[in-house]
């Protein structure tokens, strides 16, 4: 019985002394970043920050990437960390609206984030408010097979005609135009993205993700229209529904296909695959309707300070750190990805340059997120399943739009 | 206190002995059915307040074209699991023979049953795979066309519950097995004598006395293939398009995955769920009552 005491004293004296240290200056970051090349970036950023404030001690719980999903519910509400690892747009909505986030419009005021980060600012306000740093951001674009295109003679196509022009010379030369493989939907949500962001502009995508236009309104139909014009002339590589993303890299490897709607990610695997720079390019899609201005897909990462934050002026503190310019520099260089901050520099890559010229000097129309985060999760999940049915069976294109329409009326 | 204790020991020592069973039982099952069937009239995702919205719910299940993808899914689950029954009967029936090894003949039948069915999930996925499968390997060495069976919503649902089979067969056959082990070989003496054998000993003489058996592995399929949903999760998530769900995997999409956290709807769908296992539910309760009073 003496002992049982002994114990609960020490463990009560241990509890009072790390909660003493909390006090004096622990930030507790949770992150997603659990691949080797990410989490090494992290940590380089963590340590910088510790070096050049060390009355700050940073702790960081790394999970899973998928596991994150599920687990930000559960920490958010029971635990919460100073510093949590989420998404922009719509994504953060349930946590923002559910008050598990907090407001961060002073670190954006202090470190001049409004003008800096202008490209990033919509999809972090909520209510008016900045929710959030946006650490990291990630172009798409369509991938291609440069050496193929060179060696059939085709242009970067601009427009639509010539990207459907370029498409049959690659079929004429039993060359698969798209490689794509939907198998876990997504990736069939970025083409349709594309194609809706080039036939009826920004605006109509983001009013048409935000349930205020109906799934049976013309201007949809007219962009399924392009997107049957692809299906019925056999862009897309057969059986995709059965492949995953990555195992559609393949055929783009080998050369059986040439072009790939993907995002920045996709490069690496595909450098893997033996595609060095002379065999590999990204252009931007091309115009569809004259005169929409070119708009972009390009998904941010951002980090949030939490609602039940302990400490939340250090993390404040680690925020603002992570939102300068010369940390997105080398954090980013490290990723392999977009700095939000646009006074940042981006490291010498042929896809990091031609992506970061492109959004910032070609996407007058706008920055889009994706379409499972500009829509909300049940009309994104609804939408991507639709657009795959429709890649196979393009005559059910009625069917899935009044389903679509079904779920828009009972989401919004 | 004392003399109560000791004039009802024998009376109370089994509740005493139980109570920690029952305890666990009411805390993780039996409350939980509850806390299910309350939540199914709120509207909640997970995070904010719960909604009463009454039968809201199950007024949009009823509209809910995947509900119903969902539903003919599970009874085509539900009819063709039942082959591992037959099935494993007769991989039973051929095993059960003394010859040199027959243990690990038996021990490797067994095996799929053995392996986890993310594993059995795997080694199907490749089997079907379009471009380097088995599967397609040997449709085209025939001459047929290839079939990306897991991509195709007329096949997908088969695909998995031929999965499936495999390791339920394993399963039927233990069962069987053990209850080979007691058919009385002077009943089938008996019959041999009057002249029954093949199908007519089989079916009159050895099946009947294989009726527990029978019975178990009934049960144990029936209740497997409604809550089917690892192989369904690993091969197929659902897709193509929503095609192969089942009403487990679908109440899982809609409470847990990326894209749900619909819990009130999620719940209504369980408690769907929970009103078709409650027919077999009650068939066993009522079978192993009147067993227990010897009728």
């Amino acid at each position: 019985m003496k002992k049982f005491f002994n114990t609960k004293i020490a463990i009560a004296l241990a509890t009072t002394l790390i909660s003493a240290s909390v006090l004096a200056g622990t930030v507790v970051i949770n992150s997603n970043q659990a691949d080797p090349a990410p989490k090494a970036a992290l940590q380089g950023v963590i340590d910088g920050f510790e070096a050049e404030n060390p009355d700050v001690d940073v702790v960081l719980n790394i999970f899973d990437h998928e596991g994150y999903k599920a687990a930000i519910r559960n920490f958010l509400t029971a635990d919460a960390p100073d510093i949590a690892f989420w998404f922009a747009g719509n994504r953060m909505r349930p946590y923002v609206e559910a008050g598990l986030f907090a407001p961060i419009d002073d670190v954006w005021a202090d470190q001049g984030l409004y003008s800096l980060m202008k490209t990033s600012a919509p999809s972090m306000t909520i209510d008016g408010k900045k929710w959030g740093i946006p650490y990291t951001y990630y172009n798409w674009g369509v991938y291609y097979r440069q050496d193929i295109f060179e060696n059939l003679g085709i242009a970067v196509p601009t427009n639509w005609d010539e990207f459907i022009t370029a498409g049959e010379t690659l079929k004429a030369n039993g060359v698969t135009p798209i490689t794509i493989g939907t198998k876990w939907l997504w990736t069939a949500g970025g083409v349709f993205d594309y194609l809706n962001l080039r036939t009826n502009g920004y605006d109509f995508h983001m009013a048409l993700t935000k349930g205020e236009i109906a799934w049976t309104d013309d201007r949809v139909r007219a962009t399924m229209a392009n997107y049957k014009q692809l299906i019925d002339g056999g862009f897309f590589l057969e059986n995709h529904a059965a492949l995953s993303w990555q195992e559609a890299l393949a055929p783009m490897g080998n050369g059986e296909a040439a072009m790939y709607i993907m995002g920045n990610f996709a490069v690496a695997p595909l450098r893997e695959l033996g595609l060095d720079d002379t065999k590999l390019g990204l252009f931007q899609f091309p115009e569809i309707t004259p005169g929409v201005p070119m708009a972009e897909e390009a998904p941010t990462d951002t980090i949030h300070l939490t609602a039940g934050a302990k400490n939340p002026v250090d993390a404040k503190r680690f925020l603002a750190y992570a939102a300068r310019a010369d940390v997105q520099t080398t954090w980013n260089a490290a990723l392999g990805q977009l700095p939000t901050n646009a006074a940042a520099g981006v490291s010498d890559d042929k896809f990091l340059n031609a992506a970061f010229s492109m959004l910032n000097n070609d996407a007058p129309g706008g920055v889009a997120q994706f379409f499972d985060r500009d829509a909300p999760a049940e009309m994104a999940s609804a939408g991507m399943e639709g657009f795959q049915e429709f890649m196979v069976h393009p005559d059910r294109l009625e069917a899935i739009l009044q389903r679509l329409e079904k779920v828009r009326q009972q989401v919004y | 206190m004392y003399s109560y204790w000791k004039n009802n020991q024998l009376k109370l020592s089994p509740w005493l002995f139980l109570a920690p069973g029952i305890f666990i039982f009411l805390l993780y099952v039996i409350v939980p059915i509850f806390q299910s069937v309350a939540l199914s009239f709120y509207e909640w995702d997970g995070l904010g307040l719960k909604t009463y919205i009454g039968l809201s719910n199950y007024v949009e299940l009823l509209d809910d074209y995947a509900f119903y993808t969902s539903l003919k899914n599970n009874v085509i689950w539900l009819i063709l699991c039942l082959l591992a029954i037959p099935a494993g009967l007769f991989t039973a029936l051929f095993l059960n023979q003394t010859v040199r090894g027959i243990r690990i003949y038996k021990s490797l039948f067994f095996f799929p049953f053995v392996i986890s069915q993310v594993v059995v999930g795997l080694v199907f996925t490749w089997f079907y795979d379009p471009s380097n499968g088995l599967l397609n390997v040997i449709l085209e060495a025939f001459g047929f066309n290839p079939v990306a069976i897991l991509a195709d919503e007329d096949y997908v649902t088969y695909g998995i519950i031929a999965a499936g089979l495999w390791p339920q067969t394993a399963y039927c056959m233990i069962i069987y097995l053990t209850g080979l082990n007691s058919v009385d070989p002077e009943l089938i003496e008996a019959g041999r004598i009057d002249n029954a054998r093949g199908w007519r000993l089989l079916w009159y003489v050895i099946l009947p006395q294989l009726k527990p058996a029978t019975f178990i592995a009934i049960i144990v399929t029936v209740v497997g293939a409604l809550r089917s949903f690892d192989l369904i999760s690993i091969m197929t998530r659902g897709g193509p398009w929503g095609s192969s769900r089942v009403l487990a995997y679908y109440m899982y999409e809609k409470a847990l995955s990326e894209y749900g956290y619909r819990m009130g709807y999620a719940a209504a769908i369980a408690v769907i769920l929970l009103a078709i296992m409650m027919i077999y539910i009650a068939v066993i309760l009522y079978r192993i009552y009147r067993d227990e009073r010897g009728v």
